[in-house]
Parts: structure tokens; sequence; C-alpha cells
């Protein structure tokens, strides 16, 4: 039987009894024939390939990223708790040296869940991802992470909860905000004043193909994380820039897709979106899984792939090559644009209104930055969903000096105004509290 | 009257049994010359003074194909796959001649791409040359649509003695296991075949008119029909036909755990709501992976004879063989020494026995009895270690469904069946540690002869009914019709029984029929923005059991 050259942690957990609703995208049908096809390849049999059970993330691991309202338990359903736990089973594999790399092939997906939650966007009511990395940065001790969001929609949560976490680089390359859902993540939206420079965005045109996604990798991704140097890599390996994906623009294939995964060569992939259930998620999720593996995939293609014209035009070439320049240009003068962006602030105030399009529900947003020499700064966000719901939620960032420790204790317990809910992220202490 | 009979490597054992009594026992040694006299001339004795015409059914777990695939004597096999796209194929290759070719269907049974026959019918001529008898054809997901097994088949067929077809071997998606399986078919069923008709012709000669059955490895018998078109499925039936045999001697209900203690190895085997675990995919034979269906059982080197030793102050056991007990003659004290030590085991010479218990003990500050009883309670903690590794392995198989994660059956036996040369004496030490009630039977000369004799017929069914392509499939028998768009999962479920109580009484089943349930999964097809059809799977299958219980003799 075939052996893996990087031992492969699996974890499939494709929710065959959990579904948004009968007719939804995010059904039960979803990694059906994915996992036909992987069975049918004996992935099982695989030297070096482990298959793990997703464990059940805890009501704490949601609190250190989000703010539920009114709490956790009346948002989430079983199935959240087990993707996120998904997740983070995945990753102890690899902390734990189980296994070298891990797969965390699993549904609902997240990365649409910022940190505010008053219901579900874009099909994610939780962040995977950010829940499974701050779980374990808690079990394992802090360490320097770069999230690479590869789905064709803009990790616009993922986005927010590490706008400020200079530890923590986020690189989204999707399909322009102007054609597609959330209709965010341009290359102005550089991160909060703790980390400015440290989130990226590359909105790519509709039509771009495999050359265009490898030239993004190439010229920005491998040199940002070259010099960014972080201790891991998480792949938030969405699939839906595939040709036949039924809610986006792209001509990504599976060959592209496991020659991304194999450049990129990340720590811990975790699915995202990708609803070309039965033409495209079955040979990428292969793709992905024999790239993460060290196993030759040039065998992997999908049925009409020979047939096709899968080549983007000149103009889209041309485009992106620019773009590239432009969004490594920043990435290099990040502290330049800094110093001209917020010199002389000592906060930084952000009003968003946030759309949660899976639960029709809008909420309007206040965010301030404080602005301090010591620390990343505290967070304090002010938020009012058109449900009437009003809340206060103060974040004490990880790397917080006393004063800013201080601040944000006082403010949770004496908030400036009447609010249904406040709560207190402190993550020097990993306490939350709610009022 | 029920014939049991089993031929192992170095025994064939026989059993006769009536109305759940056991009315005779024999144990021959294997000749290995003549696997076919052995197995005759124990027939013989059983059947002598016995009005043939009551002999209800003969049944035999056979080394004849295990044999010949471990030995390497098998016919030369070419192999036509057609793999299609995803893993790379070299690593296929498996038999004399190997036939890749083009087309494939996809994991809904759609044909994406047909066969090109050219191709076959060259390869074929190659075949032909080289003197190759037996052929298999193995295409990715066939158990789906087995079309262009079946093309590539009517193409071929008048070319070979034997044309195996993956898909009639399993319903699993597992296509290298596939490919390997079909391959040892075709492999051992030339030899398969002989010895049935050596052994047909001798029952006809002395006038035995009974049906014979064959044992397979997940405890289960089939008719000779069946042997001869899946022989692959009468490998390692050995293991099975003891398990049946324990679980006839040894009535456990709920989860439980046995074990049979040898002189070398300690096998472990375990109950779920009485009935035996199966391996999740199947048997591994020789380094092939197969998708033969077998009862789960796993071994380690730890027994009577296991080799003790002292290291850095600890005791330690196996996995090594010493040889035969002290008090036999042997060179080094053994676990079995231990128990004639303590006087639990009366056999050679116990002196011996004693002497090399103090020996052992001198470099613990042990007396010699302090020493038996350590190394009885070193061996009954290696077993409890070995049973929690075990189980932690068999609870944490993995599952695709919250219900199942959250709620799924995980094995808690309650219950322990030992049988082997120190079952007596580890049965206290184990219950004890283990904390559950530990069984173990009198007398116990041909156990796997009586599993053999007791198993019943055991088959499986896998259903597919797509209503979106007004389709249903049943995947090991190529069989399809049509179905409308309103086919239900209750429907399927139905007529999955009773296809699998028409293949059960078509392998020769007479009685009742049980069938379960394994799998029953309705998926919501949403093609566009509408509903467009369903996705049903269903899984049903007959589970090893006991044709009658034993009656007789109570056990501790």
């Amino acid at each position: 039987m075939i052996k893996a050259k990087n031992k492969l942690g699996l974890v499939f957990f494709p929710a065959f009894d959990w579904a948004i609703s009968p007719d939804h995208p995010e059904r039960e049908e979803r990694l059906l024939y994915t996992k036909d096809q992987l069975f049918e390849e004996g992935i099982e049999d695989i030297e070096g390939l482990t298959l793990l059970n997703p464990v059940l993330a805890e009501t704490r691991d949601i609190q250190r990223v989000h703010f539920c309202v009114p709490d956790v338990s009346s948002r989430l359903t079983e199935s959240h708790y087990i993707a996120a736990g998904g997740a983070i089973r995945s990753f102890q594999a690899v902390m734990n040296k189980e296994v070298d790399k891990a797969f965390a092939l699993l549904r609902p997906p997240g990365h649409h869940a910022q940190r505010v939650v008053y219901g579900s966007r874009g099909f994610c009511l939780i962040n995977i991802e950010a829940v499974m990395l701050e779980r374990i940065r808690q079990e394992f001790g802090h360490f320097r992470a770069a999230i690479i969001d590869t789905d064709c929609h803009h990790g616009d949560g993922t986005q927010d909860i590490y706008w400020n976490d200079p530890d923590t680089l986020f690189i989204s390359f999707h399909q322009d905000g102007r054609t597609l859902y959330p209709g965010t993540g341009f290359v102005e939206e550089f991160g909060g004043p703790g980390a400015y420079g440290y989130n990226l965005n590359i909105p790519l045109p509709p039509e771009t193909g495999e050359e265009g996604f490898l030239y993004v990798l190439e010229h920005v991704v491998m040199p940002v994380l070259a010099d960014f140097k972080p201790d891991i890599v998480i792949n938030s390996a969405g699939q839906d820039n595939h040709y036949t994906d039924p809610l986006t623009r792209m001509k990504f294939t599976a060959q592209g897709y496991a020659k991304l995964t194999e450049r990129l060569n990340p720590d811990v992939a975790v699915l995202e979106g990708g609803y070309s259930i039965e033409g495209a998620l079955p040979y990428m999720n292969l793709g992905i899984l024999l790239a993460l593996a060290g196993i030759d995939y040039s065998n992997v293609v999908e049925p009409d792939y020979y047939d096709l014209d899968l080549r983007q035009s000149d103009d889209v070439t041309d485009y992106i090559k620019e773009l590239s320049e432009l969004v490594y240009h920043r990435w290099e003068i990040k502290e330049y644009l800094k110093e001209k962006e917020f010199k002389g602030l000592e906060e930084f105030t952000r009003a968003r209104r946030i759309y949660y399009d899976t639960d029709g529900i809008l909420e309007q947003q206040r965010e301030t930055i404080h602005h301090c020499s010591k620390c990343s700064g505290l967070v304090v966000i002010d938020s009012k969903s058109d449900q009437g719901i009003g809340i206060l939620a103060v974040t004490i960032p990880r790397d917080a000096c006393k004063k800013c420790m201080q601040i944000g204790e006082r403010l949770f317990r004496h908030p400036p105004g009447h609010y249904h809910h406040h709560y207190l992220q402190d993550r020097v202490n990993d306490r939350f509290y709610a009022k | 009257m029920l014939i049991g009979l089993d031929m192992g490597g170095t025994h064939v054992d026989g059993v006769l049994i009536d109305k759940g009594q056991v009315l005779k026992t024999i144990k021959n040694p294997t000749r290995w010359d003549n696997l076919f006299y052995s197995i005759w001339t124990t027939l013989q004795e059983l059947a002598e003074g016995v009005d043939l015409k009551d002999i209800e059914r003969i049944n035999l777990s056979t080394t004849i194909s295990t044999n010949a695939i471990a030995e390497n004597k098998v016919e030369a096999v070419g192999m036509i796959i057609q793999s299609g796209p995803g893993l790379p194929k070299e690593f296929l290759a498996c038999g004399d001649e190997n036939l890749f070719v083009s087309g494939y269907v996809d994991h809904r049974g759609k044909t994406v791409k047909g066969i090109n026959k050219a191709e076959i019918l060259a390869g074929i001529e190659n075949f032909k040359e080289k003197s190759i008898k037996n052929c298999a054809v193995v295409t990715k997901f066939s158990p789906r649509n087995a079309a262009h097994e079946l093309k590539i088949k009517e193409m071929i067929e008048g070319n070979f003695a034997t044309v195996t077809l993956g898909h009639r071997l399993s319903g699993k998606l597992n296509f290298p296991r596939r490919v390997f399986t079909s391959y040892l078919n075709a492999a051992v069923s030339s030899i398969f075949r002989s010895f049935v008709q050596n052994l047909l012709a001798a029952l006809a000669k002395a006038g035995i008119t009974a049906p014979v059955y064959i044992l397979k490895a997940d405890g289960g018998t089939m008719s000779i029909d069946m042997a001869l078109e899946q022989s692959v499925d009468t490998i390692l039936s050995g293991p099975a036909a003891s398990l049946m045999g324990l679980t006839a001697l040894l009535p456990i209900e709920g989860d439980g755990v046995l074990l049979d203690i040898g002189g070398t190895t300690t096998d472990f085997f375990f109950l779920a709501d009485g009935v035996p675990l199966f391996e999740p995919l199947g048997i591994t034979i020789s380094n092939y992976k197969t998708l033969v269906r077998s009862i789960y059982s796993h071994s380690i080197g730890l027994g009577g004879d296991s080799r003790l030793q002292i290291e850095k102050g600890e005791l330690k056991i196996g996995p090594l063989r010493a040889g035969k007990p002290m008090a036999l003659g042997g060179t080094e004290a053994t676990p079995t020494d231990a128990m004639i030590a303590l006087g639990q085991l009366t056999m050679g010479e116990e002196a011996k026995s004693v002497q090399g218990m103090r020996d052992l003990g001198k470099k613990l500050g042990l007396s010699s009895q302090q020493m038996a009883t350590a190394v009885l309670e070193k061996m009954g903690e290696i077993i409890k270690e070995e049973i929690f590794l075990l189980l932690a392995k068999i609870n944490s198989k993995p599952v695709y469904t919250i219900r199942e994660l959250l709620y799924g059956k995980k094995v808690v036996p309650k219950e322990l069946g030992l049988i082997g040369g120190p079952a007596k004496s580890l049965a206290p030490i184990l219950g004890k540690k283990l904390n559950m009630p530990c069984y173990y039977p009198k007398y116990f000369p041909v156990a796997n002869a009586v599993g053999a004799a007791l198993a019943k017929i055991t088959t499986e069914v896998t259903l597919l009914a797509d209503t979106e392509l007004g389709s249903l499939r049943i995947a090991e028998t190529a069989y399809s019709e049509q179905i409308n768009k309103g086919y239900t999962l209750e429907k399927a479920v139905e007529q999955a029984k009773e296809l699998l109580a028409e293949k059960a009484r078509s392998l020769g089943e007479k009685g009742k029929v049980e069938v379960e349930i394994v799998e029953a999964e309705s998926f919501n097809m949403v093609r566009g923005f509408s509903s467009g059809g369903k996705n049903i799977r269903v899984k049903a299958q007959i589970k090893p059991g006991l044709s009658c219980s034993l009656r007789g003799e109570e056990d501790d």
C-alpha cells in the first residue's frame, strides 16, 4: 500500500445528520460523495494516515474568541461544538507529534463568524479556526501563527477576530468583494493599530485560474511568510474557487488546489466553504489530502478537466501581477503606513454594519481600540442588533499592560450607558465574565 | 446430526453433534503432504457407526486456500484493472500480469468514459501467450455500477478457466482492497475447486449425501457453490471456528471479551451484545489487505511457554517463546512451571518447576511460591492492559454522524471467557483485575470443531437507490431495477430484507433468517435550487450465530 511522506492526521466528520435547512448548500449531502471517493481510494489503508474522531469543544473555548449573544449555549448546536472540537483534535495531534500535519475535513464552516455572534452569517456561527487556535495556544503555550484563507469568499470573520493581534498573521485571497459576498476584503483593510499590516487581503478578479492563484502564492504569500516566520501555518481550505462551484465565478481546479497545498505546506488545514459537492469536492479533498501527506496527486482530476479550457485571460494575469506587487509593497512599508494612519491618535474607532445573511440580522457596531505603547491595546465593542439587543464587549488582550487591564475591568463593572448584556474577555487570565 | 470439522496447522479436529449434544470428538494430526487425506479420514471416523441418512450437514473449516496463499503455491493470475482518476495506480499491481485499462465510472455510478475494447483484446492476447488461466477484472466504483466489469467479462469469457469480478466479492468501497481480494480469489480458485471435487467424489462414493458448507472468517458458513465462486472467503476461517466454539461453550449475551491463551500466543476476541466484533474492512493475509469479512482478533506473544526474564529488577514475560516447561524437561522456567509449582496443574516433575521458580525468585528476593504467584499476576496484568488498549481503539473507530459521536454504542465488556492451558489459573486473577465474572469451560478439546459444526449461513446485501437517476442497485450482485421518485428509505429497508432472505435461501439456509440492518441512510439531494431526489443506502446482514445451543455440561 501507499505510504505517506508526511504522517497525516485526518479528522473526517461529514455530520451526516445536520443541515442548516433541507435545501441549504450546508446540508447532510455536502460531504457524501467526498466520503465515497476517499474511501474507494482506500485512504484508510495509507500507511502514515490516521483517522481521528472529533472531541467536543467546551464553552470556554468559544468564549475565548466570541461574544455570543445572549450566551454560548443558546446560539450553538451540537454540530458547532463538534466541528470546533474536530479542528482542535487535528491540531492537538500535530502539537503532540502524533502526526506531522493534520486535515480537519469537517462541517459546518466558520470563517465568516466574527467576534460578536448574534446568529449565523455566510453559513458560519462560530469561527472554527480561531476557536481551535486559541484553545491550542492555551493548552501548549503561546506561539506565532499565520492563517492563510484560500476560500473564495473573504474570511471576514477571521479578519475581525485577529484584526489587532500582531502574533497572528491573516492572509485571505478571494473573489473581489465588489462581485461576491461578504463584500469586504479589500487591500486597505490592513489591521488595527496594534497589528497594522498583519491583515492582508488579495481580492482576485472573477475567472482567476490555476496560474493566478499560484502567482499570488509565489509572489505574496510565500515571501510574506518568509518575513513573518510563523511557528505554525494554518490553511482555511475553502474549496469554492472551483470552476464548477455554484456560488462563485472562479476557474480553480483540484490540481491547482493540490499544488497550492503542497507549496504552502501548512501544518493544519481546515475545510471552509465549497458547494460543488459532486463535481469538485471529492476530487479537491482527495487532492489536498494527498498533497498534505506528500503523496503523488497528479492523477487526481475532475471528469471534465481535460475537455474544458480553464486558462485565465491575459487581462486577469496582468491585473493579478499588479495587485500582488501592491500588496507585497504595502507589507514591506507597513511601519511607515502605520505611522501615517495612527500617529497622535489615543484611540481608534470604526463604525460598521454587519449583516447576518443566514439569520437575517443587522448589527450596528462601534469598535474602539485603545492605542497603547505597552501592549496591543484594549478593545471595546459597543453593538446593537436590529432586534433591539444592545451589548458592550470588552477584550483585554493576551499581552495587556496593567493599565489597560484596569480600564477594561472598570468598563465591564461600570458600563457607560444601558446595555442588555455586558461581557469581559480577559485573555491575560483566560477568564470570561458576563452580566 | 451435524458434523463439524476444523483443519488446523497441526491437527484436524472433528465433532459429531446431535440435538445439542456432543456425541463424538476426534483429533488427528494434519498430514501436510496430503491435506485431503487428513480431512477424509477424520470424516470417515466421525461417520462410523452412524446412519448416513441422519447426517443433516457437514460444516468444514479448511486451510486449503490459506496455505496456498501463505506458501505462495497459487496459480498465475492476469489482472485487468480500470483505475480511473485518483491515487497513482502502480501500487495496485499484483499477480503475474497487470493490464490497466482506460474508462471509468464515478462515485455516483455514472459512466464518465466507456471501455476501450481494442485495448482489452490486445491485453488478453498477452495473458494467453503467457498461459495464464485465471483472470480478475476490477474497476473503480464497481459496487456502484458494475457495468464495466460485466462488459469486460463478456468480452473475455471462454479464454480463461476462471474470471473473478471485483464487485461480487464485497459491496464495500475500497478499490485497492477489492483489487487484492480479487487477485487472491483468482489465485486460489482452481486449487480450491480441485479440493472440492475430490471431497464431493469421496462423499458420493461413501454414500454421504448431506450437504457440505464451508466456514468463513466471519464465523458463518456458505454453500459449496458460493465457495467455488468466492474461494477467497474460505481463508483464515480457523480462528473464527474457535471463537464460535467458545461462544457455544460460554454463552455471553452482552458485551464481553474472549481469550484463547495457548502455549505461544494469546488471542483476543470481543463480543458486542453477544455477537463477535468484525474487522472494520476485512482480513489481512500475507501482506494483502482484503475485503474478506472477518471476525476481529488480536494476538500477542504471551502463553504458557513464554520466556521469563528479570530485567532491571522487573519481571518480563514474552513475547518470545522459551519452549517446554522444566517439569517436562525444558531448560528455562515458563508460566506453565509457575502453575505446576503452585499445584494448579499436574504435569511432569513438579520439583523441577519449583526449582525453576526458586532460581528465578532469587533475583527478586522472592520464594518459589511468591515468584510463581508473581508470574501469574504479571500475565494477568499484561492481558488487562492489552484489553484496555484494544478497547480504546475499538471505541474510537471513525464515526460520521453527530448521533453516533455523542450517543453511539461503545463496547463495555461485562464478562470474560477463557480457554487454553493457563485458563484455569488465570481466571481468578483476571476476574479480580478486571472486576468482572470470568468463565472457562471444563472441557474443550475441540472447541473449534464445535464452532464449525454449529455455525450458520452468513451473508450481506448493500442496496443503493438514487431517485434522481431513477436507479436501484445491489452492489454485490449487479442486480438493478428502475425506481420512481416516490421510493423511500422504508421501502429500501423492506426490499433489502427480502433480497437478503432470498440470498440466504439460495445459499442453502433452510431455517429462519434473522436480518440485521447495519446501515440505513437517506440523503436529500439538491441540484440547483430544488430538491432533486434522494440518495438511499441500506446495508443488511445476517450475523454469525449458532444453529443450536449446546446442552449438558455446566461450566464454572
